[in-house]
């Protein structure tokens, strides 16, 4: 607890004149708005540029976490190229992050893993509402429920997927919940609202 | 009048749960069955679907930390490690030594109540009712520990993001030794139990295969991977919180099934014992929190951290827009992940044999669902 107690002490000091400063301090915490990401050393970038020369845009490190970034249908292919020549064989999770403010609204982000090499590396791709992105399935049997669950959640459609339903979420859910538009508060109104025929409190 | 009706039909559509005693919570397993032989399995899930990411999204950083303990509720302390170590990774600092080591103990037995639970309710539905009765009874000494230190004794909550929030309690240490002695002779006490006998061993061997090929190929972790032969621990390849510091073992299997899985996970709980004992002779001295803003705005950025939970690789992918709440907050969950191996390791099987496959993925519906 003492130890916990010592941060806390400070800016309780140094509250007040920060509380007058505000008006002119804010317009100043805009700038870092990207990821201060730093060139991917190795022998995996160079391939990828090699072999996708115009389809991979970028190979850098963050934290000392390597990614790449590839143009939508150049992600299968890398899939295969990583697993068979590189080694990585095991699909950690694939994920969506949504931007709804951009032309290409999300962000694919497959996470993979190679047991002989002990690296984990990310290939993300960015794509537009409505696009169809090829399945994994084929490759890594794995993505079968993972691309579900990004289905399920985002409303992104995987294309030669065999079995592409809902999977957590009943099958008359409407909408997708981790899209940005749907807000936790307005599902919660319209239920109280269906439900118990009051307005919402919220 | 149609040529064939369903008597003609050799196929049957058999539904298991939701609420089947089997299916360890609300698990539904679409069988279709050629006689007693199975032919395939669905599994429906999402019937305890909470939203966890999309509550992620809508918290702070230290106000989403208690939802991650609610994920899979049998092992609290390892999906708060995860959490604070993925946070921490963002705000690029590391929790110091005291708490790392204070982290390895709490989270290793941990690991040992969550295995317990496991051979219970796993040997309950083979049929051996006692063992589920003596697992609780060490349980209890490993949950009392938790509730001596933090309060709590399921979901726990006991790290913060950057350390722990609470000092250690005066006898911890002997409490966590006398926890060890009390539980190393009671693994073998089970064992006794189930590993030579005739039923146990009839029950499980040859059943539910998954080799290494399968694993990797449906992205299978923890246990179920290192019974199919695989020498791979996330403790070991990727070190983190400390784990360097200690000798271990990694067990592995031949075989890649039931049985093998049963053994593997049996001797994982020496080990964390193991694990145990040196971590807590020498928690060295020092602060237990890291030097953390209290109100936590990581920079723009993304990390994906993954640790050796109980039941697999567990990882956590944020991506941060330097605001105090996670932009996207992706939990990945092993339960999820191992349950898909289910249709493969069923095809072919009996009946009696789902039930003892389901038990041996070890599963907690509440992390499969979120």
């Amino acid at each position: 607890m003492p130890e916990e107690d010592k941060p806390e002490v400070k800016p309780a000091q140094t509250a007040p004149p920060a509380a007058a400063k505000p008006p002119a301090a804010k317009p100043a915490p805009k700038p870092p708005a990207v990821m201060a990401v730093s060139p991917w050393e190795g022998d995996l970038p160079g391939l990828l540029k090699q072999r996708f020369p115009d389809q991979v845009s970028e190979c850098s490190t963050y934290l000392g976490q390597s990614f790449v970034v590839a143009a939508p249908e150049a992600v299968i292919p890398i899939l295969e190229l990583l697993r068979r020549e590189a080694d990585f064989d095991y699909l950690v999770d694939i994920t969506a992050v949504d931007y709804p403010q951009r032309p290409e609204r999300f962000d694919l982000v497959y996470i993979l893993y190679s047991f002989a090499r002990n690296e984990r590396i990310r290939v993300k791709t960015r794509i537009a509402d409505g696009y169809k992105p090829p399945t994994a399935a084929s490759e890594h049997l794995t993505a079968n429920w993972l691309e579900r669950e990004v289905f399920d959640m985002f409303g992104i459609e995987f294309a030669g997927h065999p079995d592409m339903r809902r999977i957590l979420l009943p099958e008359d859910w409407e909408g997708y919940p981790l899209r940005k538009d749907k807000s936790i508060i307005d599902c919660d109104n319209k239920w109280i609202e269906e439900h118990l025929g009051i307005e919402g409190g919220q | 009048m149609p040529d064939q009706t369903f008597l003609d039909s050799t196929e049957l559509v058999l539904n298991m749960g939701p609420q089947h005693p089997s299916t360890h919570g609300v698990l539904r397993v679409v069988l279709k069955l050629d006689g007693e032989k199975v032919l395939g399995a669905d599994c429906v899930i999402g019937y305890l679907h909470r939203g966890v990411e999309k509550i992620g999204e809508n918290r702070t950083y230290q106000q989403f930390a208690p939802y991650v303990d609610r994920m899979d509720y049998c092992a609290a302390v390892s999906n708060g490690l995860g959490y604070c170590l993925a946070v921490e990774k963002l705000l690029n600092v590391e929790a110091p030594p005291r708490a790392q080591a204070v982290r390895v103990v709490l989270t290793e037995l941990n690991r040992i109540a969550s295995h317990l639970i496991w051979l219970g309710t796993h040997a309950l539905d083979i049929g051996a009712i006692t063992p589920l009765f003596y697992v609780m009874r060490e349980r209890e000494e490993i949950l009392n520990i938790f509730e001596k230190y933090c309060g709590a004794r399921l979901t726990t909550h006991a790290f913060r993001i950057g350390g722990l929030q609470y000092e250690t309690y005066d006898g911890l240490e002997q409490d966590v030794k006398a926890a060890c002695e009390h539980v190393l002779p009671k693994i073998d006490e089970y064992e006794r139990l189930l590993t030579g006998n005739r039923i146990w061993v009839g029950r499980l061997t040859n059943v539910g295969i998954l080799d290494e090929a399968d694993c990797k190929q449906y992205g299978v972790t923890g246990p179920m991977l290192r019974a199919a032969g695989v020498k791979w621990d996330l403790r070991k390849a990727q070190p983190y919180s400390g784990y360097q510091q200690y000798d271990f073992e990694i067990p592995t299997g031949t075989h890649g099934d039931t049985y093998d899985r049963y053994l593997v996970r049996m001797e994982e709980m020496r080990q964390s014992v193991r694990i145990i004992r040196q971590a807590v002779e020498k928690i060295p001295e020092g602060p237990i929190m890291a030097k953390i803003p209290k109100v936590i705005k990581p920079p723009v950025g993304e990390a994906y951290v993954s640790i050796e939970a109980p039941k697999g690789e567990l990882g956590y992918f944020i991506v941060s827009d330097g605001s105090t709440q996670p932009y996207r907050l992706r939990v990945r969950p092993p339960s999820f992940v191992n349950l898909q191996s289910l249709d493969k390791m069923t095809r072919g099987a009996l009946v009696a044999d789902v039930v003892a496959i389901i038990g041996t993925i070890d599963i907690v519906l509440g992390e499969v669902d979120r």
